[in-house]
């Protein structure tokens, strides 16, 4: 802000809250692109389709941080467009289209359509009533996908290869985990464009208070609705790559406990945070790994965890970097005033 | 004589049983500082939520500059110039000062659905936020989180917000509530500097102010106004007394709330 | 064929009845204590468990649901006490989380304690039989007339309980207005742990219930949460006579619509297709219903809140 002086420090408010700067951002993409080449060097083959797990699924809870952490909007349906995006895929290739080029768009054009719809309805709603109303169309989605013998029923459609790219084979992992990398890259490049523009700014606003944003002019529903949208076709890339992936698609991935699952991820790593949803998939399969290999009985950790982080730190792993900064810095009277009013709550 | 800005047409609005708003008539001149008052429960709220568009009317029209806006969504009023400000203080309260005039500066220049450049050196929201700051007086606070405001600037900001809309016509819902006696007075001294730009409808309690700033006065009773005059002759219209006398939460020229 | 539609009808109001046990506690707590408990269906599951852990200790079926109810209860309330009692005060994105977790730790807490198998509660013997209710042309099983009473005998007890109390003008109260019953003040602390237990137990009687004719088995809380949820949408939430009518809409919408869809399928696809296809149609058909409810009717068929 050019009419500050430089010795004033902006405070940070949730507009900007955890932006990255661009060297975290190169590094962050550095570290990712030599990831495979150190695990094959180490002869750990197995995971760079876990590192392709991890960025999908990083992918898939950053979209969901869009419209749960930066809308407001809590979507316990988000299943819905990761199946979407994965049944999308899957149907195509069974009808011989696998070219990637026309396949994960049209995935993504699916599942961003099942958002316009399910949005145009579920945003007229408020508070439960949207958490139950995208929950039961996420389930009539899985039951659309049960039922029809096209969809493969209960088993799921199998793909029979991956999406195919002109002079290049996506069937080794390391191939995968690249294309998978450079997709994710670009859709995290949007994503970072989309929170901190005009746009991003009246969306956490009207996260914030719709009543005084609807005052001041701002086209409220609109605006929601084109963060559901975006943030469902997002979703329906990491389906389609996620089908690519484990080379199928199957209804559980339309299941409610996943659409819980993706909310978790955004929570653990704290919701409105720009790397909320990267690093909350990336703990979360983390954990799964390493849990899982130890004991068969990850849910009940995973829940008692959850539990935890609900009663003593709802904003996830991201805020504790400003909790720190925040204790060590001498408190300025701006802020130890309403240190000292919540204090007295 | 200056044109008429908004005309309220037979407006009807009913929650179940209760005419909130019963054939009411309304019109307000450009430039005029138009006052709104009657006993409580007299439907000012639910008028001025219809004159904004947060609620619907059943029946009846609204027009604003010779346009029917009566089924115009919010924020296509705003555009128009329409704008309202809180009774109860309606802001962001987690971001600073600076932050939330420069949202309703963008509102106003549009581009809310420009997803790709990036906000934070952008000149022409600073510039609109700064303007409106420095015609509330709160331009020493830009950088301050709007909670850990005194309510009295919170209550500046609130009417700060609507100015940098740049509206043709401002609803003040109760601008003085909660406010100390000195704040109120500086809040009086801006609504009076507002006269030249804008015309206001102010809805206040605060019967001194009302006397003291407003151009004409109507009277709201049951959801009708039944008196639309300058204030020397509502202070002396009989059906006026009695319609305040007959409401025992009178709000005679002391009862500031 | 008309004996047939009498004997699915008769299914539908027994599964909407069962649903109305689980849908009750639910909207209470929704109603009164403005509470996502996504957790709900794990109550029912914990109820049913017990159940068949009693009966296996017992060997006699109405000991060991009596158990199971108390027990459940007991549990609800604890709960209510050490958990929903903080929840309360925070988002329902804390509450829906909180609650997936409670899930997850139900879940897995049974499996430990309970394997992996699923569990069988035996029906107490002088109901194993049919009841003939025309004769020579409608037989219908003793077992689930006996449910079928039950249903109908609690849904009039918490008819009772809810218009002719001191407590029920409470939980009206609480459910009409929230803020103002939280006003009243002192007694509604022990309200919501009563609110809570008393679902918990209705969880339990269904739990139990059930168990002779579905297996025990972890997980039967997810597949019930659902339709339950659907019910006090399309009911109204915080309403009683809307969570009896959403269930007893929905147990025939499925039960019925199923039988329907399946025998008018036939007429257009091959059998087997329309075995598969028709109970999914039925069920999507609830959340059809519930969607349209929810953008017709916003506050549900019939609205607790004026």
């Amino acid at each position: 802000m050019k009419s500050t002086p430089s010795h004033v420090r902006k405070p940070e408010t949730p507009l900007l809250a955890g932006l990255p700067g661009p060297w975290t951002a190169i590094a962050v993409a550095l570290v990712l692109a030599i990831y495979p080449l150190i695990m094959s060097s180490l002869g750990e083959e197995f995971y760079i389709s876990v590192g392709s797990r991890v960025l999908i699924l990083a992918l898939a809870a950053s979209a969901l941080n869009l419209a749960l952490g930066y809308g407001g909007m809590i979507s316990l349906g988000h299943a819905a467009f990761l199946g979407a995006g994965g049944y999308g895929v899957a149907i195509l290739a069974k009808y011989g289209v696998i070219a990637a080029w026309v396949a994960i768009p049209a995935a993504v054009g699916l599942a961003a359509f099942a958002a316009l719809v399910i949005g145009v309805i579920s945003l007229r709603t408020r508070g439960v009533y949207f958490i139950m109303i995208t929950l039961a169309f996420a389930q009539l989605f899985y039951y659309l996908a049960v039922s029809l013998p096209e969809f493969g029923g209960d088993d799921g459609l199998p793909l029979s290869s991956r999406s195919a790219i002109p002079g290049l084979s996506l069937e080794s992992d390391l191939a995968f985990y690249y294309f998978v990398l450079f997709t994710a890259g670009l859709a995290f490049v949007l994503l970072y464009r989309l929170v901190a523009s005009r746009f991003g700014r009246a969306l956490v606003a009207i996260r914030e208070n719709e009543r005084r944003m609807a005052a001041i002019g701002y086209p409220v529903f609109r605006l929601k609705l084109m963060a559901f949208v975006l943030s469902g076709g997002l979703a329906g890339l990491a389906g389609a790559l996620l089908a690519n992936l484990s080379l199928g698609v199957t209804p559980h991935t339309l299941t409610w406990h996943q659409s819980g699952l993706l909310m978790v991820m955004v929570i653990i790593g704290g919701s409105g945070y720009f790397w909320g949803g990267i690093t909350g998939a990336a703990i979360f399969l983390l954990l799964e790994e390493t849990i899982s290999t130890q004991t068969e009985h990850w849910n009940l950790i995973l829940g008692v965890l959850l539990l935890f982080i609900v009663l003593v730190a709802p904003n996830g792993v991201m805020s504790l970097r400003e909790r720190i900064i925040a204790a060590r810095r001498p408190p300025s009277p701006a802020h130890a005033k309403a240190a000292s009013e919540e204090n007295a709550r | 004589m200056s044109h008429t800005i908004l005309q309220v047409e037979n407006l009807v609005k009913r929650f179940g049983g209760l005419m909130a708003t019963d054939h009411c008539n309304l019109e307000v001149r450009a430039g005029e500082i138009h006052a709104l008052i009657g006993p409580n429960g007299a439907g000012k709220t639910t008028l001025l939520a219809q004159l904004c568009g947060e609620l619907a009317p059943d029946s009846g029209r609204i027009l604003f500059e010779g346009r029917d806006i009566t089924r115009l969504p919010i924020h296509k009023r705003v555009g128009a110039g329409i704008v309202r400000s809180f009774q109860i203080t309606t802001l962001l309260p987690k971001l600073t000062v600076r932050e939330n005039l420069a949202l309703a500066v963008q509102a106003r220049t549009g581009h809310s659905f420009d997803f790709l450049g990036t906000v934070a050196d952008e000149s022409d929201l600073d510039e609109g936020a700064e303007d409106a700051a420095r015609r509330v007086g709160l331009i020493d606070v830009m950088e301050q989180i709007v909670s850990t405001l005194s309510h009295g600037k919170q209550r500046a900001l609130e009417l700060g917000m609507a100015l940098a809309c740049k509206p043709r016509l401002l609803l003040l819902d109760e601008p003085m509530a909660g406010t100390d006696p000195e704040e109120s007075k500086r809040m009086g001294e801006l609504i009076h500097s507002l006269r030249d730009e804008h015309t206001l409808i102010l809805v206040e309690h605060d019967m001194d102010a009302v006397f003291r700033l407003a151009d004409r006065v109507s009277v709201l009773v049951a959801g009708a106004v039944i008196a639309t005059d300058t204030p020397e002759q509502i202070r002396n219209n009989p059906q006026v007394i009695s319609a305040y006398l007959g409401d025992d939460e009178s709000a005679g020229p002391e009862a500031v709330q | 064929m008309f004996y047939l539609i009498i004997e699915q009808a008769l299914n539908g109001l027994q599964y909407g009845l069962m649903l109305f046990l689980l849908a009750a506690g639910l909207t209470l707590v929704f109603g009164i204590m403005d509470l996502i408990n996504l957790a709900h269906g794990s109550l029912y599951m914990i109820g049913a468990f017990l159940a068949a852990a009693f009966y296996q200790a017992f060997q006699s079926f109405f000991p060991a649901l009596l158990l199971a109810i108390i027990a459940t209860a007991l549990i609800g309330a604890i709960l209510e006490r050490v958990l929903y009692r903080r929840l309360q005060r925070m988002s329902h994105l804390s509450q829906v989380l909180a609650t997936f977790a409670l899930i997850l730790i139900a879940n897995e807490t049974i499996k430990i304690i309970f394997g992996a198998q699923p569990l069988m509660i035996g029906m107490p013997a002088s109901l194993s039989g049919p009841l003939e209710l025309v004769s020579d042309e409608l037989y219908y099983p003793a077992y689930r007339m006996l449910i079928i009473v039950v249903g109908l005998a609690v849904a009039l007890g918490l008819h009772l309980l809810v218009n002719r109390t001191r407590i029920g003008m409470w939980m009206r109260a609480g459910a009409s207005n929230p803020e103002m019953a939280a006003v009243m003040g002192v007694r509604i602390k022990p309200l919501f742990t009563f609110v809570f237990a008393l679902g918990a137990a209705l969880c339990a009687l269904a739990g139990a219930l059930l168990g002779p004719l579905l297996a025990v088995s972890v997980g039967m809380g997810e597949s019930i949460l659902i339709p339950a949820f659907e019910v006090i949408v399309i009911g109204g939430i915080g309403s009683m006579r809307g969570a009896l009518v959403g269930s007893l809409l929905v147990g025939m919408i499925d039960t019925l619509g199923r039988l329907l869809l399946t025998v008018g399928l036939k007429l257009v696809v091959d059998s087997a297709t329309a075995a598969t296809l028709g109970p999914t149609l039925a069920s999507m058909m609830v959340s059809v219903l519930m969607v349209c409810v929810l953008f017709f009717r916003p506050q549900g068929l019939f609205p607790a809140r004026g």
